[in-house]
């Protein structure tokens, strides 16, 4: 049987962290289990609510509508109906973008999930053009290693009969050519 | 939607509005562990797709089905695996009338907890009955295996009551 433990995995020092090994009164042959995928999976019925119904809905035309804080003059997108600052309602509707910078970004080598691009793709936080804050997406048509902060980017929408009230509506972003934007112009938008 | 939301202003006509068809859409949160089952629940499982079910005994003689690592009462590690029967008893148990996905058995059935002979602690798993008249604590059940085994727990497919009384 297989007493010896599995080490494939993770190390411990030795001391730090052990596993008792028992006695088997069965022969568990030369193929025990070591190792099980167990899914984890919860269904929901999910609303996003009113302000970001709105949003989904501007999606479905290739509109990004973001809405307004009435104290500080921000605009917040995707809108969840008030302002994190403020707390007040957002009572303003406002489009945004669809030109954006690049706030943040992280090159990604290990992908997971059914729809991760191939590895390593450039994930990154999109500033649409006067917004607060920034949209999460992905980038393409640029070698991962040639994306920078302060990038001009734009999406890239599916096909207009694929469009539907979703954040799937882009397929990705890309570079445009306009120059960068200084990273002091992005101070509290990072 | 609420008669007294007033959402902002649609700037030029935009289509934001339709607040009355609020969005809603099914989501899934699903992660798929890949977990190392070490060397006790590894050998249970192990055991299981040969049909066999192993307890562990713990410090003051008493057998856990299915094993733990450690003792519950001290927390001391624990070494000896034993072998338990296929048939036990239901100690407690509720009846499942609306099937769920993913459910082991896609037709009504009672959850139970069956102490397993030779076991002293009983597990959680389904015991596939007519209905829930059929089903009483200290009811005898039996183990029907799953017809290929993959060393899981569902390599037990349910329990079903085992004919006569104990």
């Amino acid at each position: 049987m297989s007493s010896e433990p599995d080490r494939s995995i993770s190390t411990m020092p030795d001391g730090l962290w052990t596993q008792p090994t028992p006695s088997v009164p069965v022969d568990l042959g030369d193929d025990p289990v070591r190792r099980q995928v167990v899914p984890a999976s919860m269904r929901y019925d999910y609303t996003p609510g009113l302000a970001t119904t709105r949003f989904l809905r501007g999606l479905a035309e290739k509109r990004f509508l973001g809405e307004r804080c009435p104290q500080t003059g921000d605009v917040y997108i995707p809108p969840r109906g008030v302002s994190p600052v403020s707390g007040l309602r957002t009572t303003e509707q406002v489009e945004v973008g669809p030109k954006a910078t690049i706030t943040s970004f992280c090159v990604v080598h290990i992908g997971f999930g059914v729809n991760a691009p191939p590895t390593p793709f450039v994930s990154a936080l999109f500033l649409p053009d006067g917004a607060a804050v920034s949209l999460y997406g992905t980038m393409g048509e640029v070698p991962h290693d040639q994306v920078r902060i302060g990038m001009r980017v734009e999406p890239v929408w599916v096909d207009d009969d694929q469009l539907t009230t979703s954040m799937e509506n882009i397929r990705y972003w890309r570079p445009i050519d306009e120059p960068d934007v200084p990273a002091e112009q992005l101070k509290g938008h990072m | 939607m609420a008669a007294d939301d007033d959402g902002p202003d649609t700037a030029g006509g935009a289509s934001g509005g339709g607040d009355g068809d609020l969005l809603r859409a099914p989501l899934v949160i699903e992660y798929p562990f890949n977990r190392t089952t070490g060397p006790v629940v590894g050998a249970f499982v192990t055991a299981l797709r040969n049909r066999t079910v192993l307890g562990i005994r713990a410090a003051d003689g008493r057998v856990v089905c299915p094993p733990v690592e450690y003792d519950p009462q001290t927390g001391a590690p624990l070494h000896e695996l034993v072998e338990v029967s296929d048939t036990g008893t239901i100690t407690s148990w509720s009846w499942v009338d609306r099937i769920r996905e993913g459910q082991p058995v896609q037709s009504p059935h009672a959850l139970a907890l069956i102490r397993l002979d030779g076991a002293d602690t009983a597990m959680l798993h389904v015991v596939d009955a007519p209905g829930p008249e059929a089903v009483s604590t200290g009811a005898r059940v039996r183990i029907r295996w799953a017809d290929e085994p993959t060393g899981a727990i569902t390599d037990i497919a349910c329990f079903e009551l085992d004919g006569g009384a104990s």
